[in-house]
């Protein structure tokens, strides 16, 4: 979706001292885009949002907001409104009176100011709630307050700061949908934070992993779970089996590796591949691995035995020791056909597909100083 | 824990206890409103009917109405300068770590502590030493220091959890710094000062000790009091007027208490997560 640039972050440097929040990333962000920052604790993704909200000040770099430079704006300056970690219900003011906030500084008729709280309360689904007071509001119900404070001022963008974390997983899951929703109906760009990787998947247009105060990999959600930049970026992913693979020769655009057990493979070359020491990093994950039972027979199969099972309902995770592999692989079983019944011990065959590897470059060095 | 319930079974005295502990702490109060509507100059049983001449008394007691007057200025001053101090320190306790903050608290919290009769001597020194004269600015300036720990407690527990977010979103819903401190900040924590001005109120009002020691020529309503207590005719008087500043200082205390609870949920919830 290469359309308007709402959001561009140009090599933009965050220095708490000597300490690397943010390490020289540059974004470009469309206009009406649901993009995710996502990563681990301590990556760098709360302090880029907050540059862009303004409440922090990068030490390099320039946010352009709809092609403004705006790092000089103070927060209250620019058009972006944000939805708090905790929330930040003014609990002094009732639903309305927090939602018409920053209203009161348009001076509107109080008609129209009327009406602008009433639309932004129905778009949130918390018609009728407007006389309620902060203390009398359930967690998602203060979400759906935060988010329609936020969106009545019609910003350009709007930034999410981990706005599900303190909700239930049920709960957290309808919000999930209903943010979705809501991001196509307003068709304004809006910016999640999480650390949460099915979150982001399920969300967002595009996803920028981040590491050490740096921006690993930029993609759609398919793309960064298919084909996963590092090895860093995989494993934060979801599982991922990783095996050390001997290169057996390079041809356009395609490397031919030794995968141990699972024979030769062959992997689309990423840009800039070069495998220094002739070994590279492949990996497949647990849900390419398929159990073979009985008469079953594929093209490419391996013999191993259940060393470790772990039930979780729907679906089941077995922990496979292979001969001649150092680490056990993973597996990911539904329980239709009874892997939640395999004993440990027990010798079973699995099938892998060899186009499901993935060539994982190296990742950078961490450094933080 | 069945031990325990068994244990509270064999001490079915505890409540007889506690009943006896309140009527011993609160009896000899109790009796100070009954002999002031009492008709007779002196506080012995039987009652000798009742009367509000001891209140008119009050009325045209120049002398008197002067030491109110004295512990109003003293009283306000000292709400205003301890809430002024306690507001700086809280919010130091609570939004900032820094090296020696346990100690500068403990500090601050120590003339509670301190036996007040010997802050009120040493203080009565320093001001001799400083050749100021007694008065009630010196009152005034006593009590604060006996009176900021008191603001101080009060407004930590509203400013605690005090979430710095919410003045963000009020900058991030376009409000300027002091639109956020007047619509925000403000209203927020505005039941914790106006306890802590009670609180610290009722403690001035009530304080005898630095008042007699530093006050001069111009006493305030206890000192008054203690003085009044030399004359037995005096004395239905004095009960009268102890009546009103016991009921004064009680529902100061419970507005005070009322709002420092609010404060505390406001502020609290803001930070609770469901």
């Amino acid at each position: 979706m290469p359309e308007r640039p709402m959001i561009e972050i140009e090599n933009v440097s965050k220095f708490y001292g000597i300490y690397k929040a943010l390490d020289d990333v540059s974004l470009s962000i469309a206009e009406g885009e649901f993009f995710s920052l996502l990563g681990p604790s301590g990556c760098g993704k709360t302090t880029l949002l907050r540059s862009i909200a303004g409440f922090e000040t990068p030490t390099h770099g320039e946010i352009y907001i709809d092609g403004a430079p705006s790092l000089a704006l103070p927060p209250n300056r620019r058009p972006t409104n944000m939805v708090f970690q905790s929330y930040a219900i003014f609990p002094h003011l009732d639903v309305a009176e927090n939602v018409a906030y920053g209203l009161k500084r348009l001076k509107l008729t109080p008609q129209e100011e009327k009406k602008r709280v009433g639309d932004a309360l129905d778009q949130v689904r918390l018609s009728g709630l407007g006389q309620r007071k902060a203390h009398e509001l359930s967690g998602g119900q203060r979400q759906r307050v935060a988010l329609a404070r936020a969106l009545v001022m019609r910003p350009k963008v709007l930034l999410l700061d981990e706005p599900l974390s303190a909700l239930d997983k049920k709960l957290r899951e309808e919000m999930q949908v209903e943010l979705r929703t809501l991001q196509k109906a307003v068709g304004i760009t809006f910016i999640l934070v999480t650390h949460d990787q099915y979150e982001a998947l399920a969300l967002s247009d595009r996803i920028a992993v981040m590491f050490g105060g740096r921006i690993a990999q930029v993609a759609t959600p398919k793309e960064i779970y298919q084909h996963p930049r590092t090895r860093k970026v995989a494993d934060f992913l979801g599982g991922m089996n990783f095996l050390k693979a001997r290169v057996l020769g390079e041809q356009a655009g395609a490397v031919s590796v030794d995968a141990a057990r699972f024979g030769a493979v062959s992997l689309a070359k990423p840009h800039g591949f070069s495998a220094s020491d002739g070994h590279v990093t492949v990996g497949i994950r647990p849900e390419r691995l398929r159990l073979l039972w009985d008469d079953d027979r594929a093209p490419h199969e391996l013999a191993g035995r259940i060393e470790n099972r772990a039930y979780f309902g729907e679906v089941t995770h077995l922990t496979v020791g292979i001969d001649g592999l150092e680490e056990p692989l993973s597996m990911v079983e539904t329980n239709n056909y009874g892997a939640d019944d395999l004993p440990i011990g027990a010798e079973i065959r699995l099938a892998f597909d060899p186009d499901a590897f993935v060539l994982l470059a190296e990742d950078p060095p961490v450094s933080r100083v | 824990m069945n031990a325990l319930t068994q244990r509270l079974r064999l001490i079915p005295l505890l409540p007889a206890y506690v009943a006896v502990y309140f009527l011993f702490l609160y009896l000899p109060i109790l009796l100070l409103p009954v002999f002031s509507f009492n008709n007779a100059a002196t506080t012995t049983f039987p009652l000798a009917g009742f009367t509000t001449k001891w209140y008119a008394s009050l009325v045209g007691n120049t002398v008197m109405l002067e030491a109110a007057r004295n512990s109003l200025v003293v009283g306000v001053t000292v709400s205003l300068l301890s809430t002024l101090l306690g507001i700086c320190a809280a919010r130091a306790i609570t939004r900032y770590r820094f090296r020696g903050q346990k100690a500068a608290a403990g500090l601050i919290m120590a003339p509670l502590f301190l036996p007040e009769i010997i802050v009120a001597v040493s203080l009565l020194m320093i001001v001799l030493a400083m050749g100021l004269e007694l008065s009630l600015l010196t009152v005034i300036l006593g009590q604060t220091v006996f009176c900021v720990p008191y603001a101080m407690s009060v407004l930590v527990s509203g400013f605690e959890g005090f979430d710095r977010s919410l003045e963000e979103a009020s900058y991030d819903l376009g409000e300027t710094a002091l639109g956020t401190f007047r619509r925000v900040t403000l209203p927020v924590v505005a039941p914790a000062i106006v306890s802590s001005l009670l609180v610290s109120f009722t403690i001035s009002l009530d304080e005898f000790i630095l008042a007699f020691f530093l006050s001069g020529t111009e006493p305030t309503l206890p000192v008054y009091i203690w003085g009044q207590l030399r004359f037995a005719a005096k004395l239905p008087g004095v009960l009268a007027l102890g009546t009103i500043m016991l009921a004064a200082s009680i529902l100061m205390l419970t507005f005070a208490e009322i709002l420092r609870r609010r404060a505390e949920r406001r502020t609290q919830m803001a930070l609770m997560l469901p």
